[in-house]
């Protein structure tokens, strides 16, 4: 059991008097602090250990995420220190999870440098996390100060401007991912680029872990591919793209890599989280400068983002990469594959593509958040969806997303071409559906089935993966339940 | 070969109904519709020919396809299609956009590759179409 104890700072001469305190008592517990407008606000899931008092444990964070060591330095008076000490103000029990706790922690503007995840990430996800009176700890979510916002660049192209660059509006983007995806050589991967965009989907994408490997290297692949995407441009008279993976082992291949991208002709290039966050910011502004939409793949995140009692909520993530720049991001499918429940779902989403994002417990968003005209990222949803889901798609994910279908296009029977194309007409279909009025997430089965009638490819796709759903209990589902307001 | 612009180009070519029920749909987001034609389909044309104004203060739909209609006696050998404006802070650009009218023969487009060092290719798309001056292009 923990208890909620009512520590108080000490003052004065005590305060500094050699030796261990506890850390509510230094200062990073202050319970009746009102955050700033210009403070950084972090709320974490803490689960201290048996015993430990949960306002400690604050304290101990706010404490360890900004100024403190764990014992008591007479050279905290040379300084401001008041003002920079994070400061714990509020801790709350986790509903329905014992011994968890929901910690608010203020910290000021001045403890970051501007423009820089790297910066933010080193105090609010640095040492703290391996802190040993913790058994764990989340990263739940973050309030950012407008005043902090504006220092970074945002989305290099943003969704109105992609829009406006590849000519597509009032509709999802359709994508697939290249499968096999690893092993295809540089010519046959071009092939599979070829009849996907030709067959109707405005772009293909490399996997994350496709770079420069012995099978087909980097070069070759780019070459072969933007051949096959120009090739699908003049059978089309749309502009299309491929994701070209440009994440390699330093900055100066990431960039070699990039500049070959641009001078063929390519829209988009794509990098890896794993990559880091100094390595996006900085492929984040190359992208600006060279009018490239910037692809994320969240490789890796799940590490770090799925269990919901240690780690960085994805929601986090979202911000962070929002601030440094990227324009796709994954986001989740919902009905796919991967993890993904609805309402936190659509909580990432929120966070990508509004201008201001007001607190909805319900989806995992605490905070209020304005994002002081900072472009906005296109979602995308890739894993495990395909042509018969269209109608669940458009209704959880909305209209600026890219719709990836993979194994849903180039597993169709009739082959990548005829896969393309019934997933554009299965599009095409909903959203006339959606925009004449129809009730089409309950109508989706009959409206994709007048469709067919009209489209061999997208009656095959059909009867191919009629059923296929991947229904299992969510990991990261939000701790709050809206009451509704009728009993039902 | 079909140009498949915009947001509706794999069904059916659009009947008048099929106008008006999709402009009516963009008028009700509040969003200016409007009526553009070329006879240069290049994918990145953006500027095709204004057939007036953007329909500002139009709530019915009907007008949309009555404004087709007379770009049609005009334009019909030539590609047209409607666009909606959605002006709200954070978009200022455009929420749709649809063909309505193609030529009848539609000849696509030719790939030129310029072939440089290091099997870089530069590639240029032009549409056949364009091989006669504007004005002289399909009907």
């Amino acid at each position: 059991m923990n208890s909620i104890s009512t520590a108080k700072t000490v003052t004065g001469a005590k305060r500094y008097s050699a030796g261990v305190m506890k850390y509510a008592e230094m200062g990073y517990w202050e319970p009746d602090y009102e955050p700033k407008e210009t403070d950084v606000i972090a709320l974490f899931r803490i689960t201290p250990q048996d015993g430990v008092d949960a306002v400690e444990a604050a304290a101990a964070v706010a404490g360890e995420s900004s100024t403190a060591t764990w014992t008591v330095v007479w050279t905290d008076r040379l300084t401001a220190c008041e003002k920079y000490r994070a400061k714990a103000y509020r801790v709350d029990p986790v509903p329905n999870s014992e011994g968890e706790y929901f910690a608010y922690i203020a910290y000021d503007l001045d403890l970051f440098e501007g423009g820089s995840i790297a910066n933010l990430t080193a105090s609010i996800i640095g040492n703290v996390f391996g802190f040993k009176p913790l058994k764990a700890l989340r990263l739940e979510d973050m309030r950012l100060p407008v005043a902090y916002v504006k220092t970074f660049q945002g989305p290099a192209t943003g969704i109105v401007v992609e829009r406006e660059r590849l000519n597509c509006y009032g509709r999802p983007l359709l994508g697939a991912t290249v499968k096999p995806k690893l092993g295809l050589s540089g010519r046959n991967y071009g092939r599979v680029v070829y009849e996907a965009l030709r067959g109707g989907l405005d772009f293909t994408k490399d996997d994350e872990n496709i770079n420069s490997q012995p099978f087909m290297h980097w070069r070759d692949r780019f070459l072969y591919c933007m051949e096959a995407v120009t090739r699908a441009s003049a059978a089309t008279g749309e502009v299309k793209g491929t994701y070209l993976n440009v994440t390699a082992a330093t900055m100066e291949d990431m960039y070699e890599r990039a500049e070959f991208a641009k001078a063929l002709g390519s829209v988009v290039i794509m990098i890896d989280l794993v990559i880091g966050y100094t390595a996006i910011q900085s492929m984040a502004k190359w992208a600006r400068a060279n009018d490239m939409i910037l692809h994320l793949h969240r490789a890796g995140h799940s590490t770090y983002t799925r269990q919901r009692s240690h780690g960085v909520s994805f929601r986090v993530i979202a911000k962070w990469m929002r601030l440094a720049g990227v324009d796709h991001l994954h986001a989740g499918t919902v009905v796919g594959k991967l993890e993904g429940d609805p309402a936190t779902t659509k909580g990432y989403y929120d966070i990508f593509r509004e201008e201001y994002n007001p607190m909805t417990l319900e989806n995992g968003i605490f905070f209020d958040q304005d994002w002081a005209s900072l472009n906005k990222m296109m979602p995308v949803a890739s894993g495990g969806i395909h042509a018969g889901q269209m109608h669940q798609l458009i209704h959880y994910l909305g209209e600026d997303v890219v719709l990836q279908f993979g194994g849903g296009t180039i597993g169709h029977p009739q082959g990548i071409a005829a896969g393309a194309t019934a997933n554009r007409v299965a599009l095409e279909a909903m959203i006339y559906a959606r925009n004449s009025g129809r009730d089409y997430y309950n109508e989706g089965p009959e409206i994709l089935k007048e469709a067919a009638k009209k489209c061999a490819p997208l009656q095959q796709a059909l009867d191919t993966w009629k059923d296929v759903t991947f229904d299992y209990a969510s990991t990261d589902s939000p701790d709050f339940v809206p009451t509704p307001a009728v009993a039902v | 070969m079909r140009l498949t612009q915009g947001q509706f180009s794999y069904l059916d070519d659009f009947t008048d109904e099929d106008i008006r029920v999709q402009a009516q749909y963009a008028i009700d987001q509040g969003w200016s519709v409007s009526v553009e034609y070329t006879d240069d389909p290049h994918p990145r044309n953006t500027y095709w020919e204004m057939w007036g104004h953007p329909m500002f203060d139009n709530p019915d739909a009907a007008a949309v396809v009555y404004e087709v209609n007379e770009c049609r006696k005009l334009h019909g050998g030539k590609y047209i299609r409607v666009i909606a404006f959605d002006s709200s802070p954070g978009w200022e650009s455009i929420r749709m956009s649809f063909i309505v009218n193609r030529p009848e023969v539609e000849p696509g487009f030719r790939l030129i590759r310029q072939e440089e060092e290091g099997r870089v290719v530069r590639y240029t798309i032009q549409s056949y179409a364009c091989d006669r001056p504007e004005g002289q292009r399909y009907a």
